[in-house]
């Protein structure tokens, strides 16, 4: 499987990522490379085959709806970058009129 | 006396008869730490402080006679697994200020058995490497050979282990990352039934493949070690509500009857002849002791690596956007707008092969190539599964080498991603099926360097696991020797 730039460039945008031109250059490559090892899958007739997502037989596992200590907003935002009145503080995102 | 040269069961013994002071015992780790680590390089922090106080806590817990079974040991932990105040990077500069303000549950219960934590440690960003090359905090390297990597991405416990700069240690296995370093730096390492360990506080890589389990100078101390890790917790769902027994009963020097197989893919033509030589001898030696030997076959084994590769990096690029600067970690000073923010922060924080596996897990997920790549590696991954119940059925055990070689050149494979992944060829089946799986020191390269013979289990038998690990290491004296640092 041979990618094109444009499409190493779809999934960095997918993937969030702003990749450097050299970067674009190296995973064209590289992922190809992989991408062309992987499909050694389809060698395998896996037409009849169920997917495994999870090894073990677990259906939903429930608790009981009881109240239970959970984190002080203080902890959760300990870690913030940038924080305001309790709130996380990101980039303006609506534009003024 | 070199009190950091002993095992964890020991160290006990020495603590519980007062013979030495864990006060004493942890300054003895540091004064090794400080020796041996500029050269070695395992820790990413070393949190000094609080061990003292841990240390002073449990001495005073022993006089008082309080007998909890790692009151006063000092362990180091992959810096993946949370402890609660003390920074954890996952290797990573995203992650290089993040403080957890909680405990991880494999800690919490090491915390109430009386551990001492001397710090975190090193390993590939986000777990995602085989030599700990791709760590932000730079290389760690082998004790047995400074100019070679330890293995990864648990690279740092295994060192550490191996240079005896704590006790015993915690790794983290999606691929391998606990087996791989385990058999390159000649230790222990046990990666555990998948859903045996609760992995809350781990932090995530690939959900359905990630274990946390033990890194030890020998078998003893990773049966003590699964004692306190193992269990069922409320806060990892996955993790399985199945009875956990007593893993040091499973000491036993005796593998009569146990049935080996030996799967033929494992022994190919052109496969490294020391680590065939050294596989094959201890073969012979479970034959001596009377364990019966059976040829058997995982047919896809081939299909492991390629499989892996969709699973692991898909589940990866999912786990890995809550990377954004919003709620913690790393944010870039460039703040025009949020999507340019998000971007930036991600391109600026995640090393390059964290963005390779992310890019190759968007595009196995994203629209018109989900069901060429993943839900076709999902298929494959259950020809995998199969392979290990059908093999399972007819054996208690298999045997394999857990590495193709041993420890490579730093820098050797470091930008070629194939020949990388390939270093896991044979430990990431073992994930795909969700099995148990030790590895264990089996002999050395003629440069010295160690060998790893990997055991494979059924499902939640980890006992048997231990105790054809023991025999071996009852009968043979590799886990004795010690790298000259």
């Amino acid at each position: 499987m041979k990618l094109s730039i444009k499409e190493v460039e779809h999934v960095a945008e997918l993937a969030r990522l702003e990749l450097s031109d050299e970067e674009k250059n190296k995973f064209v490559h590289q992922l190809s490379n992989i991408l062309t090892h992987i499909e050694k899958l389809n060698q395998l007739d896996t037409s009849n085959i169920e997917p495994t997502s999870h090894v073990l037989p677990l259906k939903n596992i429930f608790r009981d709806d009881v109240t239970q200590i959970s984190f002080q907003e203080s902890n959760s935002l300990e870690n913030a970058p940038d924080k305001d009145k309790g709130y996380y503080k990101v980039p303006k995102i609506i534009e003024e009129a | 006396m070199e009190l950091y040269k002993l095992t964890i069961h020991e160290l006990k013994e020495k603590l519980k008869k007062q013979e030495i002071s864990a006060k004493e015992l942890t300054l003895d780790f540091f004064k090794r730490i400080e020796r041996v680590d500029k050269d070695v390089h395992s820790f990413i922090t070393i949190t000094k402080n609080d061990a003292l106080k841990q240390a002073e806590e449990a001495e005073k817990r022993i006089i008082n006679g309080d007998n909890l079974p790692l009151l006063g040991i000092p362990l180091a932990i992959k810096d993946l697994i949370c402890i609660k105040g003390v920074r954890n990077t996952c290797g990573s500069k995203m992650l290089s200020n993040y403080i957890p303000p909680y405990d991880a549950t494999v800690i919490k219960k090491l915390r109430e058995s009386g551990a001492v934590f001397l710090g975190k440690l090193n390993m590939d960003e986000f777990a995602m490497g085989s030599s700990t090359e791709t760590s932000h905090f730079g290389v760690t390297r082998n004790p047995w050979d400074l100019k070679t990597i330890p293995g990864g991405s648990s690279g740092g416990s295994a060192a550490a282990v191996a240079a005896d700069e704590c006790a015993g240690s915690l790794g983290s296995d999606t691929g391998g990352s606990i087996r791989q370093p385990a058999a390159m730096c000649g230790v222990v390492g046990l990666k555990p039934t998948y859903g045996r360990v609760s992995r809350f506080g781990l932090v995530a890589f690939a959900s359905s493949l990630d274990q946390i389990g033990p890194i030890t100078k020998d078998v003893t101390d990773t049966a003590i070690l699964m004692n306190i890790i193992s269990g069922r917790d409320p806060l990892d769902s996955t993790s399985a509500d199945i009875p956990v027994p007593d893993f040091t009963r499973s000491l036993r020097n005796d593998v009569k009857g146990l049935k080996i197989g030996i799967p033929k893919e494992y022994f190919v033509e052109g496969m490294d002849v020391e680590v065939e030589k050294s596989v094959k001898d201890a073969i012979e030696l479970f034959k001596r002791f009377g364990a019966e030997i059976k040829d058997v076959s995982l047919p896809h084994a081939d299909y492991a690596i390629s499989t892996y590769y969709v699973i692991a990096p898909a589940e990866a690029s999912s786990n890995l956007a809550r990377y954004d600067g919003v709620k913690y970690g790393y944010r870039t000073n460039n703040r025009e707008n949020l999507l340019g923010m998000y971007k930036k922060t991600r391109q600026d924080g995640f090393g390059t092969e964290v963005k390779r596996r992310i890019m190759l897990g968007t595009y196995a997920l994203s629209s018109g190539y989900y069901d060429a790549y993943y839900l076709k590696a999902q298929k494959v991954r259950t020809l995998i599964k199969k392979d290990f119940d059908e093999a399972l059925k007819i054996c208690d055990i298999l045997l394999t080498p857990t590495a193709p070689t041993p420890a490579f050149k730093i820098g050797e494979k470091f930008d070629n991603p194939i020949q990388m992944y390939l270093s896991d060829i044979f430990t990431i089946s073992i994930n795909l099926a969700g099995v148990p799986a030790i590895s264990i020191p089996c002999g050395f390269s003629n440069k010295g360097l160690p060998i790893g013979l990997q055991i494979i289990g059924k499902h939640f038998d980890e006992e048997t696991l231990i105790r054809a690990a023991y025999t071996f290491e009852q009968n043979t004296d590799y886990h004795t020797k010690n790298p000259e640092i």
